[in-house]
């Protein structure tokens, strides 16, 4: 495994050669297919979608939606009806706290959430607060990145009607044990939003098996293009939700008197959506379907165990976040330097990683620590480029 | 070796700087330059003392002693405490006049520097130089 056998597939990687991209997590590359399929679309099929005047509408508009169902069987959704288009995952969660919170939530009643979220997990819930008197609590995190399990369990005797809880750690790679959170949170009456972002790249999505009610993830970290993600939702809820954005696309019949809506799914995608994205996100789907799911895993899982014990033997460094199920990520510390210095030393190095929060201040905050120095990798990364990090940052130490 | 005293001169940034051409060398001068600058009190660490637009954090507190502007900056990053010594070495202890009229982009051109920085810590440096200017502005309208 000194190589990667998906590299060939993504040509930044090609054009940048010289570059060891870690930064995988805040965006994946893009391989040849998903490429081509943007240009084709443009090329060949371009044209408004559901407006079906003409061939070439009706040809976008299937393909468009034949993307939706690409998505929805990938997930396991149980229909396309339950898929909808979004510019990614923010745009998913605010959707949900928009719509959905307002009949869920009232005066006094709780949200929880964690102490590990991402800014985009916990701000649209403070908004929601702010807006009904609801009030936002927060699972605490153990040393180790892992959830607290007994607070997750105090907290949930307060009865929350919302829990939204990510599937995946951005800043520490934990990966939550989902299948028993889920089932707690709705034994205690909750909805159960979940925070796919960092896990759909990385791990086959059953949203029927997870039994959440919805699901959110973005399109650019599943190897897709920046501009497109998904919110799944449970269709009975999605039906009971009043509109989000309102215009063209959405309606059914429009009086000035009053609008009767579209039927699920378009009643949450006013106006013309991203047609090249989604399309675009599906071949990155196809992509990925394409592939061995089993080999990617042990590559992914490779990496990280090669990161691990590689970066544990650099004196001074320290690794934050050391649960025992982990996505392909490594944050780490040096007890005497600021994670920025670290990370500009590695760029100046050709090693794309990313420093700082993570956008999870909280988190920071409940570690006691100003950020980390994160490396992300994904299936086209390869020991090799594990070895460049470690040597980068061994200069960098000395320089520190 | 430490390359700089406490508080370095201009003309020993310009000449070292120009001394050496790799990107560690730069590196390792910045580090050590802002090593030696010397630490903000904690009391003076505080919120209202942060400059906004920086990564990292970044505490200015200023001072005019008669019509000289007397700067304390610090940060949390060294290669940030670098920069900062070169912002000190070009308008600690000036006039808002002389700081006003200081060719500060020509210093960052002459030394390479944001050739060196990423943007987010060019836009940094930047955030400092645009804080150093405001408080020079508001003395020198009167
Ligand atoms: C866990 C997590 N949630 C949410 C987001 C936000 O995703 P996006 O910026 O694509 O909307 C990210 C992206 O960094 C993330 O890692």
């Amino acid at each position: 495994m000194k190589d990667s056998s998906w590299r060939g597939d993504f040509p930044l990687l090609r054009n940048r050669a010289d570059l060891v991209y870690l930064d995988n997590a805040a965006t994946t590359q893009k391989p040849t297919v998903v490429l081509d399929a943007l240009a084709r679309y443009y090329g060949c099929t371009n044209a408004n979608v559901h407006r079906g005047a003409h061939r070439l509408s009706d040809e976008a508009t299937a393909a468009f939606e034949a993307a939706r169902e690409t998505l929805a069987r990938r997930i396991n959704a149980r229909s396309s009806r339950e898929v909808l288009w979004t510019r990614g995952t923010t745009e998913a969660i605010n959707l949900v706290a928009g719509s959905y919170g307002p009949l869920a939530v009232g005066d006094g009643d709780r949200i929880l959430i964690t102490e590990m979220e991402h800014h985009s997990n916990i701000v649209p819930w403070q908004q929601l607060c702010q807006r009904t008197g609801a009030v936002l609590r927060a699972v605490r995190v153990l040393p180790s990145g892992e959830l607290d399990r007994d607070d997750f369990d105090a907290r949930l005797e307060e009865q929350p009607r919302i829990v939204s809880i990510s599937h995946v750690s951005n800043a520490l790679g934990t990966v939550n044990d989902l299948p028993t959170l889920i089932g707690r949170a709705k034994s205690a009456g909750a909805v159960v939003v979940v925070d796919g972002a960092q896990a759909v790249a990385h791990f086959d999505i059953d949203v029927a098996a997870l039994d959440c009610d919805f699901y959110a993830f973005s399109g650019h970290k599943m190897y897709g293009p920046t501009g497109i993600g998904v919110l799944y939702g449970r269709e009975e809820l999605l039906d009971a939700m009043p509109p989000w954005q309102c215009g063209g696309e959405m309606i059914e019949r429009v009086r000035i008197e009053e609008t009767t809506f579209a039927p699920l799914p378009f009643k949450f995608e006013a106006g013309t959506p991203d047609i090249s994205g989604a399309i675009a996100l599906a071949a990155a789907v196809d992509y990925l379907d394409r592939q061995d799911g089993n080999a990617v895993a042990t590559h992914e899982a490779g990496l990280l165990a090669y990161a691990t014990s590689s970066l544990n033997q650099v004196e001074g460094l320290r690794i934050v976040g050391t649960a025992s199920a982990k996505g392909p990520v490594v944050s780490f510390l040096f007890e005497d330097a600021h994670p920025h210095d670290v990370g500009t030393l590695l760029d100046q190095q050709g090693v794309a990683v990313r420093t700082g929060h993570h956008c999870a201040m909280p988190l920071m905050d409940a570690l006691g620590i100003p950020g980390t120095v994160r490396a992300s990798f994904s299936l086209y990364n390869c020991l090799e480029d594990v070895d460049k990090l470690c040597q980068a940052v061994r200069t960098a130490k000395s320089m520190l | 070796m430490t390359l700089a005293a406490s508080a370095t001169s201009l003309d020993d940034i310009r000449s070292t700087f120009g001394f050496f051409d790799s990107w560690q060398d730069k590196y390792a001068f910045l580090i050590d330059i802002g090593k030696a600058l010397a630490p903000l009190p904690a009391a003076y660490r505080v919120d209202d003392n942060l400059v906004r637009g920086c990564q990292s954090q970044v505490w200015l507190v200023p001072r005019f002693d008669g019509d000289r502007l007397k700067l304390a900056i610090d940060s949390d990053a060294h290669i940030v405490r670098g920069l900062i010594a070169i912002v000190l070495a070009a308008y600690d202890n000036r006039s808002p006049r002389q700081i006003l009229d200081f060719d500060i982009e020509g210093l960052f051109d002459e030394l390479d520097l944001m050739g060196h920085l990423s943007p987010t810590r060019g836009n940094g440096l930047r955030a400092m130089v645009g804080k150093v200017h405001s408080i020079a502005r508001e003395h020198t309208d009167s």
